[in-house]
C-alpha cells in the first residue's frame, strides 16, 4: 500500500467527505483521513475547516496518528486559537507519559503552537521536562525554551527559564549541552536583556569544549559557533582553546571544519603574530580547506567563498596550493567562477606561467561569463606581476585574434587597465585594437577604447577620424561612453589644437545643449570654461599625471573583511555582506575581531580601564574607482562630490576670463555663442560656484538638545540629544554626561522598532571610559533600514543605552523634518494630479501662529529643510504657497500654506495618503518657521 | 537556523513542505518556484536571496530539495544537512524520486520531525533512526527498550547500540581510491590527487574498541619513538610510508586522540560506514597515460590518434577501461579503428567511446579515428574538451597500505585473533583527463 494516492483526490465535496471519515469509529479510516488532510495541506490547500475534527483524533495511543495530528496542529493552531486550546490537556497529559518519546514529542510540538493562551499552560510542563530524567526529553526541552522565547521573550525571562537553560550547559549528556548552546545563542541574538544572565565565561567555555569531543556532528557545529562569539580574556586562553579546537579540522562534516576554522581565524588575532603557535595554526588550516574542495559542489561553493575571505586576511594560508583551484571541465559554473577569483589572489611570480596557461584554456570555454572573467583575470595577472605583463599582453592579443566578439571586448577593457599601469610601454598594439573598433557594442568596451584613443591621440594618426566616427551616434550612446568621448576629444584638442577645433566644438555643443544628463552637461561646461579661460590650466588638469592603479583589485574593505571573518561558514560569508544587509533584527549586531593586546597588561588585572580599547579604524584601502581618482579621465564609477569640490578648487577664480590667445580665441567666442546668452553663460557658472560655497552652511533647522535621560533615572548617566540632518543623512546628536562617581565605559546603543525603521548606521563610538563629571558628544549616523512598527505618537523612538552600570531606556520624539529627503520636489503637473487624487477627507487644516516672515523667507526657510515650494499664487492679496515633501519611507505629503500680508497667522493645509502623518508634520512646519 | 524545508518535483509542484519558523510564510514556497525552478535563466548559485529570504537548494535527479531561512545561518551546515537528509531518505526507501517521495510522505514528515527541531539538526544517523522510526506504529515498547532508544539518540556513542551479537566476528575493509588527473597534451601533469575512502563493514559483537594502523608518514614516525631524528626519517620506514595531505574521520573516531597520540581508535557502528577519507598529492602512481594526437585536416575532416599506456605490474589486471574522446558538435560521422576493445562514435554524446574490458599492466593500445565534419559557415569554434578515462584497478594508486586493525572487546570473550578480517584495495578513476 502506498501513500501517493492521498495526493490525487481533487473532488469538490472533499472536505465534507473527510469530515465524515475523521469522525468515523474505525481507527484505520481515521488515520487514512488524517493522511489525506496532511497531503492536501502539503500542496497548499486550505483544510483549516477541519480543525476541530482533526484535533479530536489527538487522543490516541497510536503514535503515528498522533504525530500526524500534531503536524496539522502546528500548521493551523494560529488560525483557530479558540479551538486549539482544547489540545492543551492532551499535551499536559502527554508530558507525564511514561514513554520518554511521547514526552519529548509533546514538548516539541507544544513549542511550535504559537497561540498566546496556550503558551501560558506550557510553562509548567516545560519546567518539568527541563529536569526530566531522560536526556532525550531534556534535549528537546532545551530547544523548546528557544521556541518559547521567540513567541514571548518576557515570559521566558520572568519564569526563570534562562537559568534553567544555563544549568543544562553542565548536563552530563553532550547532546543536551549542544541543544542548550544552540538555544542560548539564539536567545542572545534576539534579546539584550538576556545578555547578563547568559554571557559566556571561561568556565562555561570549558564545559563546552569538553562536550565538543562527544556530541553529534551538528552539536559540534552549535558549540563551535557559540565559542566563536566568545572573546577570550588573554592570549593564553585563546591559545588553549585553539589547541582544543584544531582536532575538529579532521572531521568529515564540512560545517564542523569551517566552524573550527572560524574559531581559529578569530582567535589568531589575539595571539602574537610571530609566535610559533600562529605559524603552526596557519600550517594546519591549509590542508582541511583544500579537502573541502572534494566535497559536494554546493559545499565546495561555500568553502570557496570562505577561502576567498581567508586568503585576503592571511595570504600565507594556501599560498602554495594554487593547483587545487584549477578549474575542472565538469565543475558547476558557480564553482568555476569562484575558483577563478581565488586563482587571481594566489598568483605570484613563481606560478604565473602555470596560471596563464590555465587562463588561456578557460578563455576558450563555452560559458560566456566564465570566459569573460578569465580574460579579465589575464589582465589582472599582468597588473599584479610586472614580469609577466608582456606575456599577458601577448596572450590577450592572441585572444583578440580569435575575433570572438565578447572575448575581444573584454580584452580591450583589461588592456586599458594595463595601459594605466604601464604607460608608454605597449602602444605598439594600438593598431591591432583599432581594427576591432566596429565590433565593439558594449559600453564599457567602447568607453575603454575611446579612452585609449584619447590617451594616445598624438600617436594615432587618424585619432580625429576615429573619434569623429563615434560622435555620429552620440545621442544614442551610454552615458559612460558619452563622458569618455567628451574627455577624449578634449584631450585630442589639447594635443593637436590646429585641426580639431571643429570636432571639439561639436562635442561640447552636444554635451551642453543636446543632453539631459547633468553630469555630461556639467563636464561639458567645465571643459568649455577651462579651455576658454586658461588653456595652460586646462592642459594641466585634463592631461594631468594619473595616479597608479593598485595591484590588488576587488579587495574587500578591511573592516568589512574583519567582520566577515567573524562570520565564516555563515550566509554572510557566502554573500560577502554583513548580516545587516540581508537579515532583520538584532542578529545583525556587528561583530569585530578581537585585538592583540600583547605588551599591554592583561585586562583582568587592571580592571576595566583599558577594556574597550578604542578600536583603531584601519585605513581604508580605496577601491579601484577612487584610486583611478582622476575625474577628468576615467569615469567608470562617476565622480564623487568630493572630487567635484576639488575640481572647483582647481579652477581659476571666477574673474572675467583673460583673453585667450591664438586658436583658443576662436573657440572662446564660439562657445559663448553656443550658450546663446553671451556673457550670461559666465554668470551662470559664477552662480554655480556660489552654490558650492553656500551648500555646506545651509541653515537646516536642528532643534536644541533636550534632556532625554535624566541622571536620576540613568544611575548617574545623563543623556541629552537632538536630531539633525546633514549630507542626506540623519544624525542623532548625543551628549553623554557622567554625573556618577565612577568612570563609565562600554557604551552601546540600540533602537526599538519604530515607525520609520530608524536604526543606528554604525556602532556608538564615544570616548570611553568617560570620567566622572565629564561629558562627551557624538553624532550617531542613522539609517532607515530597520524594522518598522507603528508607534504612538508616531514619531516616538524608544532607545536603550547600555554601559558598564546597566541598561537604560528612554524614548524621544523625532522631529519630522529630519526625515524629509532631498529628492522631495515634485513636478507641477504631478503635484496637481496628486492633490486631486487624494480625497478631501484626508486634508488636515491647521494654523501656525506668530510668524513674522514674508512668503519668500518662508519658502526659503522651508526649502532649507527639504520642503519644496512648487508654485506660488496670489489670490485676493493672500499668498498661497504650494509645497511638496517626501519622507524617507517614500510617503509624499502635499501642503498649501496661506499667508495674509500683515497677519502673523498662517493657515496650513496638509494632504497625504497617510493621514496620521499630518499632525507631526504640522508640528515640524511650526518648528521650522519659528526658528 | 533553518526556517523551512521544501521538496519539489521538476515541475515545481510541492511534494513536502515543512515550516519550522514563524518568519517563513507560505509565499516562500512560491518564491522559490518562481525565482529558481522556473527562472528564465538558470540559477547560477546554490544559494539564492529573494527579498531578504535565503534559499539553499540541492538537486537529486529531478527533485529539488530546498531549505529556507531569514537568518544568518551556518551555510555549510545547511548544505551538509540537506545532503545528509537525502542520505537518510535513500536509506529508508531507495532512490529519491517523485514517486518514492509521494509514497512515503508520512514517513518523511516523521523523519523531518525527528532530525530537525526548530530548524536545528538533531541526530541524523540512519542506523539509530531506524530503531524507532519504523512506520509500523510503535507497539507499546517496554520501558527498557525506550530507555535504550533515547540513550542512543542522545548518547555519547550515538552510532552503536548495546548488545549486538554475532556468531562469527568479522569485518571487511575496502580501501577505495579515486585518482584525479589533469594532464596537458604534452604529457605534463598539471594536477593530480588521490581522494581515498576507507569503507568498513563491521560485524562485531559487543562494544569493540578498534585500533587502526596505516602507512602514513606522520603516524609511523611518531610510533617509532626511538628514531625520531632527522637522519632516521629517510630510513626503513620512509620507504613504504606515504605522505597524506589531510584526512577526515567518521564521527566515531576519537579526534583528540588522533591529534595527541597519532593513533586512530574508535568503536565502529554496526554494519557499513565510511571510516576515513584522505587525500594525497605526492608520489601517485598513475595507472594510465593517454597520449592524444589531434590533427584538423581542412574544414571537413579531423584525424585523431589516441594511445593508452598502462603503467602498473604486468600481473595485475585493470577492468572496465573506458576512454571518451570528445568530437566537435558538427561531426557527421567517424571511422574508428582500434587494436583492442570496442570503439564507437556516439552522436548523442558527441564522443567516441572506446571500451576495453580488461587490460594488463605495462601494455599499450592505440585507436585512430577519422572524423568527418559538416560544413558550417560561421559555427562557433570548437573548444576541444579534454579526453577522459574511466577504469578500475586492484591496487591503491597512492601507495596506501593498511598495516593493522586490532579489535579489543573486554566484556565479551573474544580476542583480536578470533576476528576474521578482509582487506581489499580498489583504485578507480575520478576525473582523469588529458587535454588535447
Amino acid at each position: 500500500m502506498t501513500d501517493s494516492k492521498y495526493f490525487t483526490t481533487t473532488k469538490k465535496g472533499e472536505i465534507f467527505e473527510l469530515k465524515a471519515e475523521l469522525n468515523s469509529d474505525k481507527k484505520e479510516k481515521k488515520k487514512e483521513a488524517v493522511k489525506k488532510v496532511i497531503a492536501s495541506m502539503t500542496v497548499g490547500k486550505d483544510v483549516s475547516a477541519l480543525f476541530a475534527d482533526v484535533v479530536n483524533c489527538m487522543q490516541t495511543d497510536n503514535l503515528e496518528l498522533k504525530k500526524l495530528v500534531y503536524l496539522y496542529l502546528m500548521n493551523y493552531a494560529k488560525t483557530q486559537p479558540d479551538v486549539a486550546i482544547i489540545s492543551v490537556n492532551t499535551f499536559v497529559r502527554d508530558c507525564e507519559d511514561p514513554n520518554p518519546l511521547i514526552r519529548a514529542l509533546a514538548v516539541r510540538t507544544m513549542g511550535c503552537i504559537r497561540v498566546d493562551k496556550i503558551t501560558e499552560y506550557l510553562c509548567d510542563p516545560l519546567r518539568k521536562c527541563l529536569k526530566d530524567e531522560d536526556p532525550y526529553v531534556r534535549k528537546t526541552a532545551a530547544v523548546c525554551v528557544a521556541k518559547l522565547h521567540d513567541i514571548n521573550a518576557k515570559l521566558v525571562e520572568d519564569q526563570g527559564f534562562l537559568d534553567a537553560l544555563k544549568d543544562l550547559l553542565s548536563d552530563s549528556n553532550p547532546m543536551v549541552v549542544a541543544n542548550a548552546v544552540a538555544a542560548i545563542s539564539e536567545i542572545l541574538e534576539t534579546s539584550d536583556t538576556a545578555q547578563t544572565s547568559l554571557e559566556m565565561n571561561s568556565n562555561t567555555i570549558n564545559k563546552l569544549l569538553t562536550a565538543l569531543n562527544e556530541c553529534t556532528e551538528w552539536g559540534q557545529v552549535f558549540i563551535l559557533d557559540s565559542i566563536s562569539n566568545y572573546n577570550p580574556k588573554d592570549d593564553k586562553e585563546a591559545q588553549s582553546i585553539c589547541e582544543r579546537v584544531t582536532p575538529r579540522l579532521a572531521h568529515a562534516n564540512a560545517a564542523v571544519v569551517l566552524s573550527a576554522v572560524k574559531v581559529i581565524m578569530k582567535y589568531m588575532e589575539i595571539l602574537d603574530i610571530n609566535s610559533e603557535t600562529v605559524t603552526i595554526l596557519v600550517k594546519k588550516l591549509s590542508p582541511p580547506l583544500v579537502t573541502l574542495l572534494s566535497a559536494e559542489p554546493e559545499i565546495q561553493y561555500v568553502a570557496l567563498r570562505n577561502i576567498n575571505l581567508i586568503v585576503q586576511k592571511r595570504p600565507d594560508i594556501l599560498k602554495t596550493e594554487m593547483k587545487v583551484f584549477f578549474v575542472k571541465y565538469n565543475d558547476p559554473i558557480y564553482v568555476k567562477l569562484e575558483k577563478l577569483d581565488i586563482m587571481i589572489r594566489l598568483t605570484n611570480q613563481g606560478n604565473i606561467a602555470q596560471v596563464l596557461a590555465e587562463l588561456k584554456e578557460y578563455a576558450a570555454e563555452v560559458d560566456v561569463d566564465f570566459v569573460r572573467k578569465s580574460v579579465r583575470a589575464i589582465g589582472r595577472c599582468a597588473i599584479k606581476v610586472e614580469q609577466a605583463a608582456e606575456r599577458c599582453v601577448g596572450t590577450l592579443l592572441d585572444l583578440i585574434q580569435t575575433k570572438v566578439n565578447y572575448v575581444v571586448q573584454e580584452a580591450i577593457v583589461v588592456i586599458k587597465d594595463i595601459f594605466r599601469k604601464y604607460p608608454n610601454k605597449y602602444e605598439s598594439i594600438i593598431a591591432t585594437l583599432c581594427e576591432n573598433l566596429d565590433t565593439l557594442d558594449e559600453p564599457e568596451a567602447r568607453a575603454s577604447m575611446i579612452w585609449i584613443i584619447g590617451e594616445y591621440a598624438e600617436r594615432i594618426d587618424n585619432a580625429d577620424e576615429l573619434l569623429e566616427s563615434f560622435l555620429e551616434g552620440f545621442q544614442d550612446e551610454n552615458t559612460q561612453v558619452q563622458l569618455q568621448l567628451l574627455t577624449a576629444i578634449v584631450k585630442l584638442f589639447l594635443k593637436r589644437p590646429t585641426d580639431t577645433q571643429e570636432l571639439v566644438q561639436q562635442v561640447l555643443s552636444l554635451a551642453t545643449q543636446d543632453s539631459d544628463n547633468p553630469d555630461l552637461r556639467d563636464r561639458g561646461y567645465i571643459y568649455w570654461r577651462l579651455l576658454s579661460t586658461d588653456p595652460a590650466a586646462a592642459k594641466e588638469v585634463v592631461l594631468a599625471e594619473k595616479p597608479l592603479i593598485s595591484e590588488e583589485t576587488d579587495l574587500i574593505e578591511p573592516t568589512l573583511l574583519d567582520e566577515l571573518i567573524c562570520h565564516i561558514a555563515s550566509l554572510a560569508s557566502v554573500y560577502h555582506k554583513p548580516p545587516s544587509a540581508f537579515v532583520e533584527g538584532r542578529g545583525t549586531m556587528r561583530r569585530s575581531l578581537p585585538r592583540n593586546q600583547s605588551g599591554e597588561a592583561p585586562l583582568s588585572d587592571t580592571g576595566a580601564t583599558n577594556a574597550p580599547a578604542p578600536v583603531q579604524q584601519p585605513t581604508v584601502i580605496p577601491g579601484v574607482d577612487s584610486l583611478i581618482g582622476d575625474l577628468l579621465d576615467m569615469d567608470l564609477g562617476g565622480p564623487t562630490p568630493y572630487q567635484q569640490q576639488q575640481m572647483m578648487n582647481q579652477m581659476p577664480p571666477s574673474a572675467p576670463a583673460a583673453q585667450p590667445q591664438g586658436a583658443i580665441d576662436l573657440l572662446g567666442e564660439g562657445l559663448d555663442n553656443l550658450l546663446g546668452g553671451g556673457g550670461g553663460g559666465l554668470d551662470s557658472l559664477g552662480g554655480l560656484s556660489d552654490i558650492f560655497g553656500s551648500v555646506s552652511q545651509s541653515s537646516f533647522y536642528t532643534p536644541p538638545q533636550e534632556v532625554w535621560l535624566p541622571a536620576a533615572k540613568g544611575k548617574g548617566l545623563e543623556v541629552t540629544g537632538t536630531f539633525a540632518r546633514r549630507n542626506k543623512q540623519i544624525f542623532m546628536e548625543l551628549t553623554f554626561t557622567n554625573k556618577a562617581m565612577q568612570p563609565m565605559m562600554g557604551f552601546a546603543i540600540q533602537f526599538n522598532k519604530n515607525s520609520f525603521g530608524l536604526l543606528p548606521a554604525s556602532p556608538l563610538q564615544i570616548q570611553s571610559p568617560l570620567p566622572p563629571n565629564q561629558s562627551a558628544s557624538v553624532s550617531l549616523p542613522l539609517n532607515t533600514q530597520g524594522q518598522v512598527q507603528k508607534m504612538d505618537p508616531l514619531a516616538t523612538v524608544q532607545v536603550a543605552v547600555k554601559n558598564n552600570i546597566g541598561v537604560f531606556y528612554y524614548s524621544c520624539q523625532v522631529p519630522m523634518h529630519v526625515l524629509f529627503i532631498e529628492e522631495g520636489e515634485m513636478d507641477k503637473k504631478d503635484f496637481l494630479a496628486s492633490w486631486k487624487e487624494i480625497p478631501a477627507q484626508n486634508e488636515v487644516q491647521k494654523t501656525i501662529d506668530g510668524v513674522q516672515h514674508n512668503a519668500d523667507t518662508v519658502s526659503q526657510k522651508l526649502r532649507n529643510n527639504n520642503v519644496f515650494t512648487i508654485a506660488k499664487r496670489n489670490v485676493e492679496g493672500q499668498d498661497m504657497l504650494y509645497q511638496s515633501l517626501c519622507l524617507t519611507n517614500g510617503i509624499r505629503v502635499l501642503a498649501e500654506l496661506k499667508i495674509q500680508p500683515g497677519m502673523s497667522t498662517f493657515t496650513l493645509s496638509l494632504k497625504s495618503g497617510v493621514q496620521d502623518i499630518c499632525l507631526p508634520i504640522h508640528q515640524a512646519f511650526d518648528n521650522i518657521l519659528h526658528n | 537556523m533553518i526556517g523551512g524545508l521544501f521538496i519539489y518535483n521538476h515541475k515545481g509542484e510541492v511534494l513536502i513542505s515543512r515550516v519550522f519558523r514563524d518568519d517563513i510564510g507560505r509565499n516562500a514556497v512560491d518564491a522559490f518556484r518562481v525565482n529558481v525552478i522556473h527562472a528564465r535563466q538558470q540559477v547560477r548559485s546554490p544559494v539564492t536571496n529573494i527579498a531578504r529570504t535565503s534559499f539553499f537548494h540541492i538537486k537529486r535527479s529531478n527533485i529539488w530539495v530546498a531549505a529556507v531561512t531569514r537568518q544568518n545561518v551556518n551555510a555549510a551546515m545547511v548544505f551538509e544537512f540537506l545532503h545528509k537528509m537525502c542520505e537518510v531518505m535513500a536509506a529508508y526507501f531507495g532512490k529519491i524520486s517523485e514517486e518514492n517521495i509521494k509514497n512515503n510522505f508520512v514517513l518523511i514528515y516523521e523523519i523531518l520531525d525527528e532530525i530537525l527541531d526548530f530548524g536545528y539538526p538533531q541526530n541524523t544517523d540512519t542506523g539509530i533512526l531506524k530503531t524507532f522510526i519504523t512506520q509500523q506504529g510503535v507497539k507499546s515498547q517496554t520501558k527498557e527498550e525506550t530507555a535504550q532508544i533515547t540513550s542512543q539518540v542522545t548518547g555519547q556513542i550515538g552510532w552503536r547500540r548495546e548488545g549486538i551479537k554475532y556468531r562469527r566476528n568479522e569485518f571487511f575493509l575496502d580501501v577505495l581510491e579515486s585518482v584525479n588527473l589533469l594532464m596537458s597534451p604534452q604529457g605534463q601533469v598539471l594536477s593530480a590527487h588521490v581522494a581515498g575512502r576507507i569503507v568498513m563493514k563491521s560485524y562485531l559483537s559487543g562494544m569493540p574498541e578498534c585500533k587502526f594502523g596505516i602507512n602514513d608518514k606522520v603516524l609511523m614516525e611518531s610510533k617509532g619513538k626511538s628514531s625520531l631524528d632527522d637522519s632516521a626519517r629517510g630510513g626503513a620506514s620512509g620507504k613504504t610510508a606515504i605522505a597524506i595531505d589531510d584526512c577526515q574521520f567518521h564521527q566515531c573516531v576519537k579526534l583528540s586522540k588522533f591529534e595527541t597520540e597519532h593513533s586512530i581508535s574508535f568503536i565502529p557502528p554496526d554494519g557499513e560506514f565510511e571510516l576515513m577519507r584522505y587525500r594525497t598529492t605526492k608520489d601517485i602512481s598513475l595507472p594510465f597515460r593517454v597520449i592524444p594526437l589531434v590533427r584538423e585536416v581542412g574544414r571537413q575532416k579531423m584525424e585523431v590518434k589516441v594511445v593508452v599506456k598502462s603503467n602498473f605490474k604486468p600481473s595485475l589486471l585493470a577492468q572496465r577501461v573506458e576512454v571518451r574522446i570528445p568530437t566537435p558538435l558538427n561531426t557527421s560521422g567517424a571511422q574508428v579503428i582500434c587494436m583492442k576493445g570496442r570503439a564507437k562514435y556516439k552522436a548523442s554524446e558527441n564522443a567516441i567511446v572506446w571500451k576495453i574490458k580488461r587490460m594488463a599492466g605495462m601494455k599499450e593500445c592505440q585507436l585512430s579515428a577519422e572524423i568527418e565534419l559538416l560544413n558550417t559557415d560561421k559555427g562557433k569554434k570548437w573548444t576541444r574538451p579534454p579526453i577522459s578515462m574511466n577504469f578500475e584497478v586492484p591496487f591503491a594508486p597512492s601507495g596506501f597500505k593498511v598495516r593493522f586493525l586490532k579489535v579489543f572487546e573486554h566484556k565479551i570473550n573474544y580476542s583480536d585473533h578470533d576476528v576474521i578480517k578482509w582487506v581489499r584495495y580498489i583504485g578507480r578513476s575520478g576525473l582523469y583527463e588529458t587535454r588535447c
